[in-house]
């Protein structure tokens, strides 16, 4: 048998054919990045390549030797053929497609199959072997429409406003704060009432010079003193839970919008008024239909719960094991 | 069911206590008085037997979920809760129900209870589940199987009904406390003027000691005080009223049955006695307490048999008199009431049963923290003191009553295996077992879920994440080398446990960096901690 088309090695998922790695955790000369968060796309490498759309977010992380494929546009790499394909996980995220002599293989990076006005839908990539992430792959994590939990968010920011409360809504820096604005835009009035802290406009430029439409959120500490944010909805990222930037707007009320925040537990550990349960990560139906709609005869599981997914897979009749990607053997905890 | 459903939300959605007092106050100003008796059973934790356990409910909806049994034990440890594990799993959310709380219990839960065929069962729950939505499913789930976990005490719901019905909070306390049922009269007789309550075996609310956070010398003159040994028993209310005994636990429960012994030796007292105390396995040849250990065996069981009476006789120590004559005495200074109880357990009853807990003379705090250290060969647990002149108050208070506790044992241990826990820890590595050396091995030695902060939670769940050796189900065995201080409150042998020894409360007191695992304690370092009758077997 010749030798897999990926394979892991100390510095990640590497294609020996191409002589390149995708989503390397430590410096490589060549990787080919599915999407630019942290435990993705790392600083140090010699060139990066990526999908059009998510230049400027990449950019954002690793700085400029980026270069760039348009979604089912092929490249040859050495002897491998590469090419990108949207993965609707946040703006500019992709699937990577890996052909080496008729051996077609895909790695999902992180993905989800909702619609998101900040990216491009998830595309089903037919192929032998399919790497999938796992983040919820536990029958319990099941989201309900998206248009939905937005709801549930608009309606908490007015019922506080109407109370004068301040409402803080912490989401992750990429991908989720903007999703959430741009869904907003649609849904209520957001001029003069929507800010964003300091740590998010870099990110919101790069959306909006990548031609995603955001309504307007200055910093709120742009708004001189003694601003009234009493019916303000500001967007923030998590690291800002408990500390002072929050006590800025009294009687204000926090909320977080994570995939997460479906289990009780976990949303009260982080002791906040309200959970909201929106995830750009497959949940556990996405995971196995789109496990099934690849065809995959093989199916390595990455991120997450990977033992458990492999499992069920293999239980199911689909030849699947876990692929440990991360040099921990398992991922912390995320928040 | 939907109001209490949104109470329930409500409550859980908050972590601020006012919120929740909110929440609840609302609740029972909207609710019926049947459904809002109900609410405080559950609450409470005084919910009626299920008519369904924990075991079918798991295998019923692994079969509705379609999912093996190792992926409900796999998502229940990712949860951390059966009932939301349940609502998680379960297809097909329904509309939810207009059905009152009331309604669902005793309709429903309560007729489900007489039937014996599990089948039938089955599908009856079955067809709950799919008429309710996930919340709804949730709070159908918790009523069926267990604690509510929503940070809402006994005491919380007492302020909430107090508030919303305008009646002083300690009246609600103590009619809480008795034997009401959940029916249409629930806040009547709560707020009923007359407070002289007929209900006989009606117990007042128990009045704790409050840890000592201080040097003793900054409670001022020792003379002021009244000290005690604190007893590691059970604490009980003897109630003696209209020729009937009844005695309660501090859980609220009725215990009379559980012991006889001094049932008959406070019927002997006159009617309108109320005397608190702790109820102790007494061994009478040694005319000496036992190990709380023995006092467990009796406390399992509703009634007691001969054998069971003779091997682990009980007794109660007396330290404090509420009513005398039928009159309420809790206002009246400590030491009259002391001097009250004296007489009376002196006079009316000649029950070597009753027993007053002895004052501990001192004459100033050094010779009383000297004195202090001996109580664990005693096996006391230190004193209580206790201000002359304090009324015998409602719940616990700081000022009046301090418990002085001997320091707890402690052993360095070394972190063996490790679970994830649940409620607010769900899917955190925080339940852990910890080893100790045996003839150069370690052995696990005990089991230990709290004590560590947040963030060294954190720590050590990436540690057992990282370095995880081996898997038993929801198991994960670790590299030795994470050593921790642990206290714990009593040791004794057992042939249950793998070290041979048994320790009763054991906590993390502090994570020890500076050591390493070959410094942790070895089974000889705490086989001396034995008790020395136990000690060369």
């Amino acid at each position: 048998m010749s030798e897999p088309v990926l394979h892991v090695d100390e510095k990640g998922l590497y294609c020996s054919a191409g002589d390149f790695h995708i989503d390397p955790w430590r410096p490589v000369e060549r990787a080919v990045i599915t999407h630019a968060h942290g435990d993705h796309a790392r600083p140090g490498s010699n060139s990066y390549l990526c999908a059009e759309p998510g230049r400027l977010p990449l950019v954002l992380r690793v700085g400029d030797k980026v270069q760039t494929l348009a979604y089912g546009q092929q490249l040859k790499i050495n002897d491998a053929l590469v090419s990108l394909h949207p993965a609707g996980h946040v703006l500019g995220s992709a699937q990577v497609r890996v052909e080496v002599d008729g051996d077609v293989w895909v790695v999902s990076g992180d993905y989800k199959r909702e619609q998101d006005p900040t990216c491009d839908p998830f595309e089903i990539v037919p192929c032998r072997v399919f790497i999938t992430e796992s983040t919820f792959g536990l029958p319990v994590y099941r989201w309900d429409p998206p248009t939905a939990v937005m709801k549930e968010i608009v309606d908490w920011w007015l019922s506080n406003a109407e109370a004068g409360r301040p409402s803080i809504l912490l989401s992750y820096v990429m991908g989720k704060t903007q999703r959430i604005m741009a869904s907003l835009a649609s849904l209520t009035d957001c001029h003069g009432r929507l800010f964003a802290h300091g740590a998010l406009q870099q990110m919101n430029e790069a959306y909006r010079a990548s031609s995603v439409y955001l309504p307007e959120a200055p910093n709120p500490l742009d708004m001189g003193d003694g601003h009234d944010f009493s019916k303000a909805l500001i967007m923030a990222p998590p690291s800002v839970a408990g500390t002072s930037w929050m006590q800025r707007f009294i009687g204000g009320v926090s909320g977080r919008a994570s995939g997460w925040m479906r289990i009780r537990g976990r949303r009260r550990r982080l002791a906040l008024d309200r959970g909201f349960v929106l995830s750009d990560h497959a949940d556990w139906p996405a995971l196995l239909r789109t496990i099934f709609e690849t065809n995959a005869e093989r199916v390595l599981v990455t991120h997450g719960s990977s033992e458990v997914l492999a499992r069920y897979l293999s239980e199911r009749g689909v030849a699947s094991e876990p692929l440990e990607v991360n040099r921990w053997g398992e991922q912390e905890e995320q928040q | 069911m939907r109001r209490f459903t949104h109470l329930f939300i409500s409550l859980d959605e908050t972590n601020k206590t006012n919120d929740k007092l909110a929440a609840l106050s609302d609740y029972f100003k909207a609710a019926p008085p049947r459904d809002a008796a109900w609410a405080v059973t559950y609450l409470t934790g005084k919910r009626p037997r299920s008519p369904v356990n924990a075991g079918q409910v798991r295998s019923w909806v692994q079969e509705a979920a379609h999912i093996p049994e190792w992926l409900f034990t796999e998502s229940y440890s990712g949860v951390g809760d059966l009932a939301e594990t349940v609502s998680l799993l379960l297809p097909d959310p329904g509309k939810g129900s207009a059905l009152s709380l009331s309604d669902w219990i005793e309709k429903r839960l309560l007729s489900l209870a007489g039937e014996a065929d599990e089948e039938v069962k089955k599908q009856t729950l079955l067809g709950w589940w799919s008429e309710l939505d996930r919340p709804g499913r949730f709070v159908l789930t918790k009523l069926l199987t267990g604690a509510w976990r929503v940070g809402v005490s006994q005491r919380l719901v007492t302020r909430a009904l107090a508030q919303s019905l305008g009646i002083q909070g300690d009246v609600i306390a103590h009619r809480l406390m008795g034997g009401w049922q959940p029916d249409d009269s629930f806040y009547t007789m709560l707020s009923s003027a007359d407070t002289s309550d007929a209900d006989i075996s009606k117990p007042y609310p128990f009045y704790l000691a409050y840890p000592l956070d201080q040097k003793p010398i900054a409670l001022g003159d020792i003379e002021d005080w009244l000290t005690e040994w604190k007893w590691d028993g059970i604490r009980g209310q003897v109630i003696k009223r209209q020729g009937q005994v009844s005695i309660w636990s501090r859980g609220e429960e009725l215990v009379t049955a559980r012991f006889p012994e001094i049932e008959q030796a406070a019927a002997q007292c006159a009617d309108g006695t109320v005397i608190d105390g702790e109820i102790l396995a007494w061994s009478t040849e040694q005319d000496s307490v036992m190990p709380f250990g023995h006092l467990q065996r009796r406390i399992g069981r509703k009634t007691v048999g001969k054998k069971l009476l003779r091997e682990v006789p009980v007794t109660l120590m007396a330290y404090d008199l509420l009513e005398h004559r039928g009159e309420d005495i809790r206002e009246l200074p400590l030491e009259e009431r002391r001097a009250r109880l004296e007489k009376l357990i002196n006079t009316e009853s000649d029950a070597p049963t009753l027993k007053i807990s002895p004052l501990v003379a001192a004459e100033n705090w050094q010779a009383l923290e000297n004195l202090r250290q001996e109580s664990r060969q005693l096996h006391l647990e230190g004193f209580v003191l206790k201000h002359r002149r304090s009324p015998y108050g409602v719940g616990r208070k700081r000022g009046d009553w301090w418990k002085w506790k001997v320091e707890p044992y402690s052993v360095d241990g070394v972190l063996l295996y490790a679970q994830r826990g649940s409620g607010r820890r769900a899917s955190l590595y925080t339940d852990y077992t910890f080893g100790i050396w045996r003839d150069g091995k370690l052995v696990p030695f005990a089991k230990a879920y709290s004590g560590l902060n947040d963030a060294e939670i954190r720590e050590v769940d990436r540690f057992v994440r990282r370095n995880t050796v081996e898997k038993f189900g929801p198991v994960r065995s670790v590299p030795p080398e994470l050593v921790m201080e642990l206290h714990f409150e009593g040791i004794r042998r057992s042939t249950r446990h793998k070290s041979g020894l048994a320790v009763r409360f054991p906590r993390i007191a502090r994570w020890r960096r500076d050591k390493s695992p070959d410094q942790a304690d070895t089974i000889e370092t705490i086989m001396a901690l034995l008790p020395a009758s136990e000690r060369n077997r």
